[in-house]
């Protein structure tokens, strides 16, 4: 079963619609999935987001989300779903404590009903249940944010980028929170910029400039990559990049941490490596494994 | 209920961690009562007289003594010749100038008539007026108690009373001026910013995904502004009675009831305003520039909307402030009952209907 259907989504803004965010949007997730929309800033992540949370209305197209219309049930998609907007979006002036029963209150619960669900997030900021949210660590905001998101037990859950900004170790301990809470049968939606976060979804969809390029496992869509892929590396690693562009060989190079990422031509491994001998230094050329971001770079190329 | 009542415990948590909020919402119309009671007022008290005494006589000494016992004289210094008028007067210090020619007492005694002059600092006509006024009385006075026993052909002697507030005092006139500034400043601008924060800081985005309904949460906001202003108004009333000794002729309860009227009014306001805003200074700007100024300007309180050219008076009908601050003189100071401001309490509760009806029906459910 679907939890969340969204069909063929367009979103303009300007009196004379002159940006376009969402260019003809459709995916869908199933019930209890962890799905990934993976694209970077202005892919359109964020008006997709709301108008599925029914924040903001599309052109055109439908969307429900765990059966309801995005426009006409808002009323009750608003009671079942969590959101946790981009933005540190809890009231800075009230404590950790405060925000989260002012959350659970509204929507008719209590902490006590539901602390199952967020203790073991929320647990990690209780010793700093009176300070006020304002003053909290990024990393720690986010894990109040989430509680809070989750107070309710919504049936899915969308999380707007909740790992920018944040550290590399709470990032990995927000996608190991994640995976916990899918095993609770909530349908979780996050976007992100970090393609390396793609893999820990189940599925994702990769968007630039509002349109999905492509939707799979992260398996998937890096075995559609298709093609060879080099991992090259020297001393002076701008001469390799323009060098590596100009072989014949080489469809496409880039720079990948440390190494620079060679797209080749069937079997061109030989002839690259008779060209850069030419170039007369020192360079290290190795096989390796496309992953999410290859893909991305080869779909944006398309 | 419950959910509305964690959202106005909320709100009130806003309130009171913020001191600027807090000083604006309490201390300020405290503050506002207290200048306009002591310092900023329109009232002539202790004007600094001269004197040019070429004569020196019994009548003469007898007219100073009276200037000088008056409130609102204080002979600030003797001068001894007419070319020093003009020197004192540009030192600024001196509005009045009092001039007896030689042998004043001679003349009123003998020839039946004398003359004195007044010099007035005119650079304030206002207040230019009002002292020579007040010294004309003075002499009247003088010359009323010499020829008391003696019998004028014919006298008219006119009698003034002024009613409702016999002393002319300043307060009787700000008290109600300042109760509809101090509303508006904090049911309109006060709440409208404070729902467009919300906007502003993203808090809002997350409250609409919630069950509770949009209008509700913009209604929940408003409530801790309307408890402030009763307690806004109880504080002014009280201020009002007892330090400034402005008396409540009327009834408590009509007065108390027409304030909580136009709170409403300013609230629906504010409300109004925070549908249109989309930034804090938006908000705050339109409060200023579209409530604050024309209540300052047009509602009768700093200048008399009876004087005004026709298209002024005609803008004054739509300023709210304009109606209820008739309503409080009237209650207040003429001690008139409904009947005699039941038109105005029509006129705002018109607006108030008016005013709400906009703003729900311009409120978002949802960002945009």
């Amino acid at each position: 079963m679907s939890s969340v259907v969204v069909n063929n989504i367009i979103k303009t803004y300007g009196k004379k619609k002159e940006v376009t965010a969402l260019h003809g949007v459709s995916f869908d997730v199933k019930q209890g999935e962890l799905f990934g929309i993976i694209g970077p800033d202005g892919a359109g992540k964020t008006s997709l987001f709301r108008i599925l949370t029914t924040l903001l209305l599309a052109d055109e197209g439908t969307a429900t989300v765990d059966g309801f219309d995005v426009v006409k049930d808002f009323k009750a998609i608003r009671k079942r779903v969590g959101y946790m907007p981009g933005r540190f979006s809890l009231y800075q002036d009230l404590t950790v404590q405060e925000n989260l029963e002012f959350f659970a209150t509204v929507f008719n619960t209590t902490i006590e009903e539901n602390y199952d669900l967020v203790k073991e997030i929320y647990s990690q900021i209780e010793p700093f249940k009176d300070r006020r949210a304002g003053k909290l660590s990024g990393g720690m905001k986010q894990k109040l944010a989430l509680s809070c998101a989750l107070i309710h037990r919504p049936s899915v859950l969308f999380l707007d980028e909740p790992t920018t900004g944040v550290d590399a170790v709470s990032r990995k301990e927000f996608w190991e929170m994640l995976k916990r809470l899918k095993e609770q049968g909530i349908t979780i939606l996050v976007s992100t910029p970090y393609m390396d976060e793609a893999g820990l979804c189940d599925r994702v969809a990769l968007m630039q400039s509002g349109k999905i390029l492509s939707i799979d496992t992260p398996q998937g869509i890096v075995s559609t990559f298709g093609k060879k892929l080099l991992a090259a590396k020297s001393a002076n690693m701008l001469q390799l990049l323009n060098d590596l562009k100009q072989c014949t060989q080489v469809e496409d190079a880039y720079p990948f941490g440390e190494y620079h990422h060679v797209v080749i031509k069937n079997d061109g491994k030989k002839e690259l490596t008779q060209f850069l001998e030419q170039k007369g230094y020192a360079y290290e050329l190795k096989e390796t494994a496309p992953n999410i971001e290859d893909c991305f770079m080869q779909l944006m190329k398309q | 209920m419950k959910q509305f009542i964690s959202f106005v415990k909320k709100e009130f948590h806003h309130i009171f961690r913020d001191l600027r909020t807090m000083f604006i919402l309490l201390a300020m119309p405290v503050a506002q009562i207290i200048i306009f009671g002591f310092a900023l007022t329109n009232e002539v008290k202790n004007s600094k007289v001269a004197i040019l005494d070429n004569s020196k006589d019994a009548a003469t000494i007898s007219i100073i003594e009276q200037i000088e016992a008056s409130r609102y004289f204080e002979v600030e210094k003797s001068i001894h010749s007419a070319k020093d008028i003009e020197s004192i007067f540009k030192q600024g210090k001196v509005k009045l100038a009092v001039v007896f020619p030689q042998h004043f007492n001679e003349d009123l005694q003998h020839f039946n008539k004398a003359q004195v002059q007044l010099i007035a600092d005119a650079s304030d006509p206002n207040v230019a007026n009002t002292l020579t006024n007040y010294a004309s009385a003075i002499i009247m006075d003088y010359q009323n108690r010499i020829t008391h026993d003696r019998k004028m052909p014919y006298t008219i002697v006119p009698e003034m009373r002024m009613l409702y507030n016999p002393e002319l005092k300043g307060a009787y006139n700000f008290v109600p001026g300042v109760m509809a500034m101090v509303l508006l400043l904090v049911c309109t601008m006060m709440t409208a910013i404070t729902i467009v924060r919300e906007k502003e800081m993203g808090t809002m985005e997350v409250t609409l995904v919630s069950p509770m309904k949009p209008f509700r949460i913009v209604m929940a906001k408003a409530v801790p502004y309307f408890l402030l202003s009763s307690v806004n108004i109880t504080s002014i009333l009280l201020l009002s009675v007892y330090v400034l000794d402005v008396p409540i002729n009327g009834s408590l309860v009509l007065l108390v009831g027409e304030s909580l009227l136009f709170t409403l009014v300013s609230l629906s306001l504010g409300l109004l305003i925070s549908s249109k805003a989309e930034s804090q200074q938006t908000a705050m700007f339109i409060s200023l520039v579209g409530m604050f100024l024309p209540t300052v300007m047009l509602s009768g309180f700093m200048f008399p909307v009876e004087n005004m050219p026709l298209p002024l008076r005609t803008v004054s009908n739509i300023v709210p402030a304009k109606w209820y601050y008739t309503i409080v003189r009237s209650v207040m100071i003429k001690g008139v009952g409904l009947h005699a401001v039941w038109k105005e309490t029509l006129v705002l509760t018109g607006m108030l209907v008016f005013f709400l009806g906009l703003a729900i029906k311009n409120f978002k459910i949802r960002l945009a």
